[in-house]
Formats: C-alpha cells, structure tokens, sequence
C-alpha cells in the first residue's frame, strides 16, 4: 500500500551543532559581552525566535558579533548575520568563526550574479526558520550618523513581507574599533532593539526604506 | 584571621546590619516624615557597601594577590567608564589600547611585586606620572593628527590618573612594613663596619631586596589598614550626606554640586575623626590621634574627589556614570573618593612610618 505523501514540503531538518560549536558560540558571546561593555535595551520590544530581520547601523567590524552576542541564547541559535566574504574568509580564524560560530551568511561582493542576488541567497538561506542580521548602509560609517539605507532591505522585504523587522541601534562601537583598526579598546558601548516593523502593501521603496532608517534614528534619539 | 581583624569585621558587619535594618523600616514607612529620596539614597549606598564588604573581606581572607587582581578590575572598569565618557579621536585608538592592555595591568602588577618584597626603586609610584604620561603625548603624535592635541592627551592623562594610579595606592597599602624590622636596631647600632666578612654581607644585600623576609608578628595588620581606609572613605561620604541634611545650608560650590555643604564637609570630618580614633586599635602601630587626624585628611579629600568627578560630570552633561549606559552600575560614582583619598592616605602614612623608623626612605 502506497503511504500517502503530505502535500506540504517536509519538516525542515534542524541539526543541532555539535558540544564544541555551541561552546566556543557562548564563549564568544561572552567575549564580545566583556569587550564591548554593552548593555542591552529592549524598547517596546522583546526577544522571540520567530524570523526576523535585525536591520542596524554600521560602524564597525564587531557590529555583527556583538549584536548577535546581545541575543538570548535560543535565539542567537536561530540568527544569521549577513556578512562580506570578502571579510570572513580572509584567515582561517574568521573563516572558522564565520562558517562554523557565527553560522554566517556570506554575500560575495565582488561577483554578483543574475539569479543569484544576495537577496536571493538570503530568502534560499533562511527558508523558514532563521533569522537575519543586516547592515542596510550598505557599509561602516564614522559614526557620526546613520547614512541612507541600500534597497536590499526592500526587495528582501518585498518578496517575504511576512518577516518582522527589527530596528536596531548600536552605539559606541566605532570608538571600540574604529575602521582601519585590528585591536579593540574596551570602552562601553550599547545596543537597543525597537519595536517591529513591516513593509506596507504597495509602500514605494523609497518611503520604506526612509521609514526603516527613521525607525533607528529614533532608536539613537531615545538617548 | 586574628583577633582584631575578626573584631573590626564583626563591627562593620553589625553597623551594616543596623544600618539596613533601619533603612528598611524606613522605606516601608510612610508617615516617618524623613523625604523618600535620601532613604532611596542610603538604600542604594547600602547595597553597594555590603557588595564592597563582601568582596574586600574575600579578597582579604584569601589572599593579597587576589586583593590586587580585584582592584585591577575595579580600575579597569572604573577607567572605561572615563574613557567612554570623554570624547576621544580616532587617532587616539592606539594609545587607548596601550592605556588599558599594558599599562593598567603592569600598574597593579608593579604593586602586587612590592607585595611580595620587591622593591623597584618605588617604581610604581612613578611610571604613571613620568613614563606613561610621557609616552601617551608621543604616541598620540606619532598618529599624526594634531587636532585639539593638549586636549586629548590630558583627559587620557586624567583618566590614567584618577582611575589606575590613584586607585593603585589603594591596595599598595598592603606593603607598607607596620612592624620594625628586626635589624633595623642593630644597623643602628653597628654603622657599616668596613671589615665585614663578604659572605656575611651578601645575605643582607638580598635581605634589602626582599625587605619582607622576615616575620611580620601581627600578618593581618596590613589587611586592617586597608579595610580601616575604606570603611573611613565610605563612613566620611554617608556623614557628609548625612550632615548636609541639616538645614541651615551653606553650599560650597552650587554650580558643581549643590548637595555639598560646609555643615555637611565640617561635620562628617569631626564625626569620623572620632570613630577613626575610637578605631584607633585596629591599625597598630599608629596612635589614635594619627588615626583621627587621617580621617579627617580622608574627608577632605574624599569632598575633593566628589567634587572633581562632579566638575567631569557636569561638562559632559551627565548625571552620574552609571546612566551613562543603561544598566550599568557606575563604579566611578562609587569609588571617586576612594581614588582621591589613596595616595594621600599612602604617603602621609608613610611618612609617619619613616619619621618612626619603620621605613628606611634611603633604601
């Protein structure tokens, strides 16, 4: 007798990362913690592993691991930062941290293909459980403040309207490691997380994205 | 632990007691007609106060190297609490590097040495204000960007100052000899006799090096001036408040702080001159009119410190550190007068040991 297939696609398969991985993850955290002094706010907000994109200003290196630090462990588990490739695999340190610590998203910058936008890669990469760090600048800043965001938010948001966005708002850190520095000062620095937002039906890109960049400039002004 | 650090633990540890106890029924109580914001204040004070108990008799029980590390960290904390809060450029990201990862660490690392006997010349009464300060201008220099030069390099230099140096005499406390050494008697008595056998006078070269060969008779006195010092600190800041509260106000400098009185600085300073005399036995071999006289250099200085960090505060705006970022608790504002008080509280003490031959200032 032929077993009845579910119409819906499979459980997705979640494998749970070894001893190792899962320690040096929260050894790292603990690191960042210690190294960044931040103090976690959450406004009007609050952690839940349901997918999301965290959407933040973007000073520094350790932006990424500090914010995924700030999370709650089950979430830090289910979260994805989206980083340059170029970056990350550059050194076998990195690139283990990136690939194995971090779980990572790389996006090549240099080659960017037809049908493989690193939109693309990230709805692919996420399917429907992770969630998404994203820098929207496009690039670091001074510091001084948050410069207009690139449409990827946008087309990301376009084609998976469904995911909530996290306004996120990380200050200090530039003063932690500046650009063009490879050791970190360890002054205090903060992170806060807003209240989510989602894009609109039938918003234009450009309303969107000044709405998105307003959402953690707010966040900034909250001081 | 002997008798009399046992003694003083048990004082505090009442004192702490009652003092809770009181305020707790006082924050309960409604109709006690004291304003609900200074019992908030002591409430807070007394959380930390039992925080800084608790830590200082660990530390001091398990041993002085665990009380130098602790005081790193507290100067560690304390320093980038600072750093955070005075802007800084760029440019300066190398020489901030060196403040925290080498120069902090090797402050309380020259200190944890004289602990142990070696004595470098005092070195770490110096490296600070001469080496460092030096290098913290050539480095900065040397980063080529000479915007508000003077500026930048004298809040680092402040911050080195007040959070690792003045802090780091502290647990230098420690190595100060409150016995006399027992040849200190007999050099006296044979000035350095030209025949003396070589062999013989190799043992006493090394004995100067390691000063601390000998037995000290009462090993927990050192411990005791230490937490003496910061129980006067803490006592002088709550009296202060506490006098201040009377109403005939003096202010002393309303634009920095308006909560700092004369009544409050000229009261708390009497009152803890007395309990430091009626304390007077805790830390031989001082008198009890040293012990009152300190005190009352404590007060002065820790009304000093309160004001300073005040003056910083109030340029850049901010009520205290610990709102700086959110969460935090603030250990500047804890410990600012601990900071101003200690290398005062230090040398005077050592001066007393050397006018009464505890100390030779020649070695």
């Amino acid at each position: 007798m032929l077993q009845r297939l579910p119409s819906i696609s499979p459980p997705i398969q979640v494998e749970t990362p070894p001893v190792h991985i899962r320690i040096m993850g929260a050894g790292l955290a603990l690191l960042a913690k210690f190294l960044s002094g931040a103090s976690v706010r959450w406004i009007d907000s609050q952690p839940d592993t349901c997918q999301r994109v965290y959407f933040a200003n973007h000073t520094s290196h350790l932006d990424a691991i500090v914010l995924w630090s700030a999370l709650p462990a089950e979430v830090r588990a289910l979260t994805r930062p989206v980083a340059a490739k170029d970056y990350w695999t550059a050194g076998r340190v990195r690139h283990y941290l990136a690939t194995r610590v971090f779980n990572a998203l790389l996006i090549d910058r240099t080659e960017i293909k037809v049908h493989q936008s690193p939109v693309d890669v990230m709805i692919r990469e996420i399917g429907h459980r992770y969630s998404l760090i994203v820098f929207p600048e496009g690039g670091r800043t001074t510091g001084e403040g948050v410069s207009e965001f690139k449409s990827g938010l946008y087309y990301l948001c376009k084609k998976r309207p469904d995911l909530e966005l996290i306004p996120v708002y990380i200050d200090n850190m530039n003063r932690i490691l500046p650009r063009g520095e490879v050791l970190p000062v360890p002054l205090l620095s903060s992170i806060s997380f807003g209240p989510p937002i989602w894009l609109e039906a039938g918003e234009p890109k450009a309303d969107f994205l000044r709405r998105a960049r307003e959402a953690v400039l707010r966040l900034k002004e909250s001081y | 632990m002997d008798a009399k650090t046992i003694g003083l633990v048990c004082g505090v540890l009442a004192l702490l007691g009652a003092a809770t106890a009181v305020v707790w029924v006082l924050r309960r109580r409604t109709d006690s007609g004291i304003d609900p914001a200074i019992v908030e204040t002591f409430w807070l004070r007394i959380r930390a106060w039992w925080i800084f108990c608790a830590v200082l008799v660990t530390a001091l029980v398990i041993a002085k190297t665990v009380t130098v590390i602790l005081f790193w960290l507290i100067s560690f904390w304390a320093l980038r609490e600072f750093i955070t809060l005075t802007p800084t450029r760029p440019s300066d990201h190398r020489a901030l590097f060196w403040v925290f990862f080498v120069v902090t660490p090797l402050q309380f690392l020259l200190v944890g040495l004289e602990l142990y006997g070696f004595k470098l010349y005092g070195l770490h009464s110096i490296l600070i204000p001469v080496y460092v300060f030096l290098f913290v201008q050539a480095r900065i220099a040397m980063s080529g960007d000479a915007k508000r030069f003077l500026d930048r390099t004298a809040k680092i230099q402040a911050g080195l100052l007040i959070c690792v140096y003045c802090l780091s005499y502290a647990p230098a406390l420690l190595a100060l000899p409150l016995s006399k050494p027992p040849s200190a008697a007999s050099r006296v008595e044979q000035p350095s006799d030209p025949t003396a056998d070589p062999e013989t006078s190799l043992p006493v070269s090394s004995a100067n090096l390691l000063s601390r060969a000998y037995e000290n008779p009462d090993p927990g006195s050192n411990a005791r001036l230490l937490f003496f010092f910061i129980l006067m600190v803490q006592l002088s800041d709550t009296l202060q408040y506490a006098w201040s509260q009377i109403p005939s106000k003096h202010v002393i400098v309303p634009s920095i702080h308006p909560g700092k009185t004369w009544e409050g600085l000229l009261g708390g300073a009497g009152s803890v001159a007395l309990i430091g005399a009626a304390l007077w036995w805790a830390i031989p071999p001082f008198p009890y009119w040293f012990a009152a006289g300190m005190s009352i250099v404590i007060a002065f200085m820790g009304f000093a410190g309160a004001i300073t960090m005040s003056a910083i505060k109030r340029d850049r705006g901010v009520k205290d550190f610990g709102t700086l970022v959110a969460g935090h608790g603030g250990i500047l504002d804890r410990i600012d007068s601990v900071c101003f008080a200690a290398p005062v509280f230090y040398h005077f003490t050592r001066y007393w040991l050397i006018y009464h031959g505890y100390l030779d200032a020649s070695a």
